[in-house]
């Protein structure tokens, strides 16, 4: 029965919060936002105490649970382990295996250094919540699209709009290959042994696992009834029951509820503390995990040789002729010397210290504008840039979804005042002066009005025009930019800003 | 009776339907002429007939034309192998030649810069495989840019039409496009100052061109100095339909007066855009029921081309058919043509003020406006634009009752025809295209405000 719930409860929540990295719309996420909002990190980020209260409760009362129903991560790993079962066909397939302490406190401390120290990508790589929204944004959702884009394409030949085409790009190689690095270590370890990177790996299960210790209610072992046939042990997988011992480790217990049933002699039951039966204390033993972990790092230099965005080249047209398009030429993003965040972030420093770099925002901007960052420190977490779209004035999208606090809610109103970053013009590239076309497609799209056109030549009033921006005005949304004619590069950019401000 | 059945075993079952299979195919195959087996023809209304075209006389070489005319403007294509643009799709081309000339057509207009430039050598292509005295061919000089106003390029250009359509002699030339650009200079500057005109009336006595004659377009000054001019046109190009009759467009002239000149001085008229690159065929669903209350059994295309076939002085009716479907109404239409009554006129006449309420932008899609130097796909945007407003897909504020599935269908059907990076946002107005327009449309500004109008929409401040 409690392992029903548990299956019940965790199918849906995973449903529910894999649904929301998917959803490209926008749509489901006043629904289903709070599944973000009341995860681990993003909570302790956000610094939502009464998230982190619950939770502490909830852990303290039934143990682990969190890891069970609510981690997003660990269901993934036990539904990845169920096929590692069928396909193994072993009824027994795990067994007890010691606690390896050292690795468990040794990235814990590590993934606290990197909180403190503002490394962001050293956290995103470690935390199980980043973890899961790298796989879902980089890997599930390409496929989700894909889908749509199926049901789009029979809408538009029955002449229905209910669906509409949606493109699949990629945003960021680095995250890519990362999320695939991420997905197959995963996979290979909750195949073979279920549940070892909540167990060894994962900070939140280490902190959790603090706290489980004390758990009011516990799987226990009533030692008269056990005769030691070690099948709970073997059904364990987290590795946390020592059926010689009659011991479990409720460091490591993620109170799944698998063994309950197992148990022919009715002798291991989850109970409260005080109906205590009697138990012997764990012991810590000598621990081998040798080989696993050379995986990631040779998949990242494969992957990386095998991507590589494709350029067009462009033709030349001789003559005048009727009819056929110009062929689109490439845009490069343009080389900013301050990175932009999106109207919410506050500040380049509110961002990084923020962020759990779960892909939720880059997972649903509509526009295109938001991608993983490929720097160093910041690895994963989002930034904009503007060859692909615009960060439109009636979208706040991604400050409706962000659960960390990295850029919290924020209207149109306020957005359409809140200068991130100022644009630059580069006259090199300038259309009016390169091809001599009058143009102004950055003045007419400016939505603050920040650019004018005026004569190229001080004294000539009759000299083609060219833009001039008023800093004061401009609020960094990158119309200009994005919609600048010039290729590759845009005469018109935008350069980022350390804190925003209201204009 | 089903005793029988149930004794029949499957050897003799399979015959019985083997055999009744083989006799219903081959009667059905039987009825069809011999020559377009393949092609699927309209049964409810009987076969498409084959000899039964109205033709009219060129009153100074007395050629039979026939009434509908091929224009080549609009041949189908289909994407590039190399996956870079498109390519003339031949074999469709050759099938609707084919086609077209066994139901009597006989007319087939083209131009150097139809189709990318393509045009000529396709129908010379597909024309070639008909013996030379089965159609006439009407091509251009389509010396626009000035880098071909000299008499050297004109005259390549010229000499370039008739390797690439495979003929040794034209039947009907075209100055084409008279009246656009600057007035008369641009006529003078094209044809008169170079000399090409003279050089083209000796090739008219040497034979090599059989009729000489233009196109018009525009300035109705250009016209009327140009049809008064010291020479024997034997044809003028223009452009009739029941809506330009009366109501022309922007700066077009109303067909009534040219076409009126034209019979005074017994000038025969060839008529293009008698559908107005289809608007007129795709009008808003209570003209669709106006037009059908009428003639059930007749499509709506049909009324275009009567109303355009029933002058006498016209000789024929071009039609720029992409699609079999609509060569075979076309031929229908025509085969023989059924001349509007004086009532039916009057009819045509109000059904144009209804049509001209809708605030269509008159693009015909002939793509002289393309392709734009920033890659912006105009006629693709102006023809949504035009589809939504006859759907009444255009909300004019928030508050309309279908707002919100008017703003869903315009905005993801813009998605649909035009990919981002050539949509109406990305214009800069530098107008090289709306010189080229024949309908002379101001294209950046239709094309902003049409940006504006999704800007809107987007933003939800209609």
């Amino acid at each position: 029965m409690l392992r029903k719930i548990r299956l019940i409860s965790a199918t849906i929540c995973f449903t529910l919060i894999t649904l929301l990295f998917l959803d490209f719309t926008g749509s489901i996420h006043a629904w289903l936002g709070w599944l973000a909002k009341i995860q681990f990190l993003p909570a302790v980020l956000a610094l939502n105490i009464g998230v982190i209260i619950f939770l502490i409760l909830l852990t303290l009362l039934f143990g682990r649970t969190y890891c069970s129903v609510i981690c997003p991560l660990g269901v993934l790993q036990d539904l990845m382990a169920w096929v590692g079962k069928k396909a193994k066909k072993s009824k027994l397939p795990y067994s007890y295996s010691p606690a390896i302490s050292w690795l468990r406190y040794g990235v814990l401390a590590l993934f606290i250094l990197a909180i403190i120290a503002g490394i962001g990508s050293l956290v995103a790589l470690l935390a199980p919540y980043s973890a899961y929204g790298r796989i879902a944004n980089n890997l599930l959702q390409p496929i989700w699209i894909g889908g749509n884009n199926l049901l789009a394409y029979f809408a538009e030949r029955a002449d229905s709009y209910a669906f509409y085409e949606t493109e699949v790009w990629l945003k960021s190689v680095p995250t890519l290959i990362l999320a695939v690095a991420t997905f197959v270590l995963l996979f290979v370890l909750a195949w073979k042994n279920g549940r070892t990177y909540c167990n060894t790996i994962c900070p939140v299960g280490t902190i959790l696992g603090f706290l489980s210790r004390f758990s009011l209610y516990r799987v226990q072992i009533d030692t008269d009834k056990c005769n030691g046939c070690g099948l709970c042990a073997r059904n364990c997988k987290a590795a946390c029951i020592n059926s010689k011992e009659h011991a479990v480790d409720y460091s490591r217990c993620v109170a799944c509820m698998d063994c309950l049933n197992k148990c022919k002699q009715g002798a291991i039951n989850y109970m409260p503390i005080w109906n205590k039966t009697k138990t012997t204390s764990p012991h810590n033993g000598e621990t081998n995990l040798s080989r696993r972990r050379a995986l990631s790092a040779t998949l990242l230099i494969t992957m990386a040789s095998a991507m590589k965005a494709q350029n067009r080249k462009t033709e030349e047209v001789v003559m005048k002729k009727d009819g056929g398009l110009e062929p689109i030429k490439e845009r490069k993003p343009s080389n900013r010397q301050t990175p932009l965040v999106p109207p919410g972030a506050q500040s380049i420093k509110n961002m990084t210290s923020h962020c759990t770099a779960c892909q939720l925002c880059v997972s649903v901007c509509p526009n295109q504008v938001l991608r993983p960052s490929g720097d160093l420190m910041t690895l994963m977490q989002p930034e904009m840039s503007y060859e692909l779209g615009y960060c439109r004035p009636e979208c706040t999208k991604c400050s409706e979804v962000c659960p960390a606090g990295a850029i919290l809610p924020i209207t149109t109103a306020d957005k359409s005042a809140t200068q991130i970053g100022h644009a630059v013009w580069i006259k090199d590239y300038c259309v009016p002066l390169t091809d001599g076309q009058k143009c102004g497609n950055c003045e007419r799209h400016c939505p603050t009005k920040a650019i004018q056109m005026v004569p190229s030549v001080a004294n000539d009033p009759k000299s083609i025009k060219i833009p001039v921006i008023n800093t004061e005005r401009c609020i960094g949304c990158g119309a200009c930019e994005n919609l600048c004619p010039a290729r590759p590069f845009s005469a018109i950019y935008v350069e980022g800003h350390e804190r925003h401000r209201i204009v | 009776m089903e005793n029988k059945t149930n004794h029949l075993d499957r050897r003799d079952f399979l015959k019985i339907v083997g055999i009744t299979a083989a006799t219903s195919t081959a009667s059905l195959y039987g009825c069809a002429p011999k020559a377009e087996k393949a092609i699927p023809e309209a049964t409810a209304l009987g076969p498409i007939p084959t000899d039964k075209m109205t033709y009219r006389i060129n009153p100074t070489t007395k050629d039979k034309v026939s009434l509908l005319g091929y224009g080549c403007m609009r041949w189908p294509t289909v994407p590039a192998p190399d996956g870079k643009g498109e390519m003339i799709d031949q074999d469709a081309v050759n099938k609707l030649v084919d086609y077209a000339i066994a139901h009597g057509v006989n007319y087939f207009d083209t131009s150097p810069v139809y189709v990318q430039g393509w045009s000529e050598e396709s129908t010379g292509i597909a024309l070639k495989r008909h013996p030379r005295e089965k159609f006439y061919i009407a091509t251009k000089l389509s010396n626009f840019s000035p880098a071909t106003w000299s008499r050297e390029e004109s005259i390549k250009m010229y000499k370039n039409s008739f390797k690439k359509l495979q003929v040794d002699y034209i039947d009907y030339l075209l100055l084409h496009g008279v009246g656009m650009g600057n007035g008369m200079k641009a006529f003078n500057e094209r044809f008169v100052d170079n000399g090409i005109l003279d050089f083209l009336l000796k090739e008219r006595e040497a034979g090599r061109i059989r009729n000489l004659g233009w196109s018009f377009h525009g300035d109705v000054k250009v016209f009327d100095e140009v049809l008064n001019m010291e020479v024997q046109w034997d044809f003028v190009q223009i452009q009739l339909n029941y809506i330009d009759w009366q109501h022309a467009s922007g700066r077009n002239v109303n067909a009534e007066y040219l076409y009126g000149e034209l019979a005074k001085r017994n000038v025969p008229a060839v008529i293009m855009e008698p559908l107005l690159g289809g608007r007129l065929s795709n009008v808003p669903d209570h003209v669709v029921a106006r037009l059908k209350q009428q003639r059930p059994e007749s499509s709506v295309a049909s009324w275009a081309f009567r109303f355009a076939g029933s002058p006498e002085h016209v000789l024929t009716v071009l039609s720029g058919m992409t699609y079999m479907e609509h060569l075979q109404d076309n031929i229908r239409t025509y085969s023989p043509l059924e001349p509007l009554t004086e009532e039916e006129k009057q009819f045509l006449y109000d059904t144009a003020s209804l049509i001209k309420e809708y605030p269509t932008i008159p693009c015909n899609d002939c793509k002289y406006c393309m392709p734009c130097p920033y890659a912006i796909d105009i006629p693709a945007i102006l023809l949504h634009y035009n589809k939504c407003v006859n759907a009444g897909n255009i909300p004019e504020s928030s508050q309309d009752e279908n707002y919100k599935k008017a703003r869903q269908a315009f905005l993801v059907g813009y998605d649909r025809s035009v990919p981002k990076l050539r949509q109406a946002n990305h214009c800069i107005g530098c107008n090289q295209c709306s010189p080229h327009c024949p309908q002379r449309i101001n294209i950046p500004r239709e094309l902003q405000r049409i940006d504006k109008f999704v800007e809107q929409l987007k933003q939800g401040t209609l």
